[in-house]
């Protein structure tokens, strides 16, 4: 298989069958174990007893506990341990005598890709959290990072919901005769890198106001259009303007000059002044202005050699 | 068929965006001519071109294209690269032309768009 991460090789899927995951991959990569952690942590002492650790572990519905002596962590102690030391009839045995003293741990400014490499890699089924300085700030389960994962994919999937409300209400939120939303993009001459940039504003700005798929698509096609004649023949660039309104957008482009000589020639499929660099490009193949027409329900071009060209299209919503 | 399938069954190198690599494509087109791409090509289309330039991310975001593929070897530049993965566009590449591809795509059930 040729397939090849991304550059940054982050949080990429490798494959087809892996990518349903890919926004939980990111979050994984972008959450830090503080965000996530449970920061009230219930501690023993390596002098308590097992008998007082059981008590502990019961009253607050916990599983295990970090284990501190004057606030410094020196191990861990679970219930794992507790059963064992019951078995054994050990109940008056101290928490220092059962803890595992070799602890992991994983610092609080870390991503959470951390702890799921060390919960996978060793099984632990909690992973005390501490900052820079050494000090316990807080624990983690592997259930602290599942519900972390699922809060940040409701807060995102909550953020994109009220972005898209709050815009596509603007209508009717806003009470006039006539509503309008005027979106103006400048667009540079012969800057080929940008080109598509306000087509692109453009259609996302729709999208938010919930103009459907179709009628997106083809104020994509003209304004992409309109966008690549201002930058392949203008020659100090030149306006790309959208007036919304409920029922219709009127798209205009504008510059000031050269001009077309012949208007009627310039809408003829595949006639294109463009220079050759430009169509080596991709550009240029006459068919721009045809486009437009073919996606709108009504276009409009000015022009005068010298003055400028003025392009207006209609397309109703 | 998603793209994810057609990259791995004909050995392409995935560039951007392999989070996308679940899209279902329905259908293929291919054009050196941006403006022919922008009438032709539909939404989850797969594009072949010998076209790298940055230009190439812009139509098919525009297009919510499925994945460009671009033939004979040719790798666009790293601010491309960056562009499309910032905008979601897969760009995948193979050392193939352009006929060889189009000619696999269609044996795969791959169907231009008319």
């Amino acid at each position: 298989m040729l397939l090849t991460d991304r550059p940054e090789g982050k949080a990429a899927a490798g494959s087809g069958q892996t990518s349903e995951v890919t926004k939980l991959q990111e979050l994984v990569y972008e959450l830090k174990i503080e965000q996530v952690m449970a920061k009230k942590v219930i501690t023993v002492s390596p002098d308590d007893s097992m008998r007082h650790l059981k008590k502990v572990l019961r009253l607050n519905k916990v599983s295990g506990a970090p284990v501190l002596r004057d606030d410094e962590l020196v191990g861990i102690i679970s219930i794992e341990d507790l059963i064992k030391a019951l078995e054994a009839g050990e109940i008056d045995a101290t928490v220092g005598q059962k803890m595992t003293a070799d602890v992991h741990t994983v610092f609080a400014d870390e991503t959470i890709i951390q702890a799921v490499n060390k919960f996978a890699r060793f099984g632990f089924g909690r992973l005390p959290v501490v900052n820079r300085q050494g000090k316990l700030v807080g624990m983690l389960t592997q259930g602290d990072v599942v519900r972390g994962l699922l809060r940040q994919l409701q807060v995102d999937y909550h953020e994109e919901e009220i972005h898209r409300y709050r815009a596509s209400h603007i209508f009717e939120d806003i009470v006039s005769d006539q509503t309008g939303l005027i979106l103006r993009y400048k667009v540079e001459p012969r800057d080929f890198v940008r080109c598509g940039e306000a087509a692109s504003k453009l259609k996302r700005a729709l999208e938010r106001l919930g103009a459907t798929p179709a009628s997106v698509r083809r104020i994509a096609v003209a304004s992409y259009e309109a966008e690549t004649n201002l930058v392949i023949h203008s020659l100090k660039g030149g306006e790309l303007i959208a007036e919304i309104h409920p029922k219709r957008i009127r798209i205009t482009a504008i510059d000031s000059g050269p001009g077309i000589p012949d208007v009627e020639k310039a809408m003829q499929a595949g006639y294109s002044t463009a220079p050759d660099w430009i169509r080596e490009l991709g550009f240029g193949a006459g068919m721009g202005l045809n486009n437009i027409q073919a996606c709108t329900d009504e276009m409009h071009l000015y022009s005068k050699v010298g003055v400028g060209t003025r392009l207006e299209v209609i397309i109703n919503l | 068929m998603t793209i994810g399938d057609i990259a791995n069954k004909l050995s392409l190198s995935v560039q951007t965006a392999s989070d996308r690599l679940q899209t279902e494509v329905t259908g293929g087109y291919a054009s050196d001519m941006l403006s022919r791409v922008m009438a032709k090509a539909r939404e989850g289309n797969v594009w072949v071109t010998l076209q790298f330039h940055m230009n190439i991310v812009a139509v098919a975001a525009l297009l919510q294209l499925a994945a460009i593929i671009v033939t004979e070897g040719m790798l666009p530049d790293a601010a491309t690269l960056d562009k499309a993965n910032r905008e979601g566009v897969l760009i995948l590449t193979t050392p193939h032309t352009t006929f060889t591809i189009v000619g696999q795509l269609t044996e795969l059930g791959i169907q231009g768009i008319e």
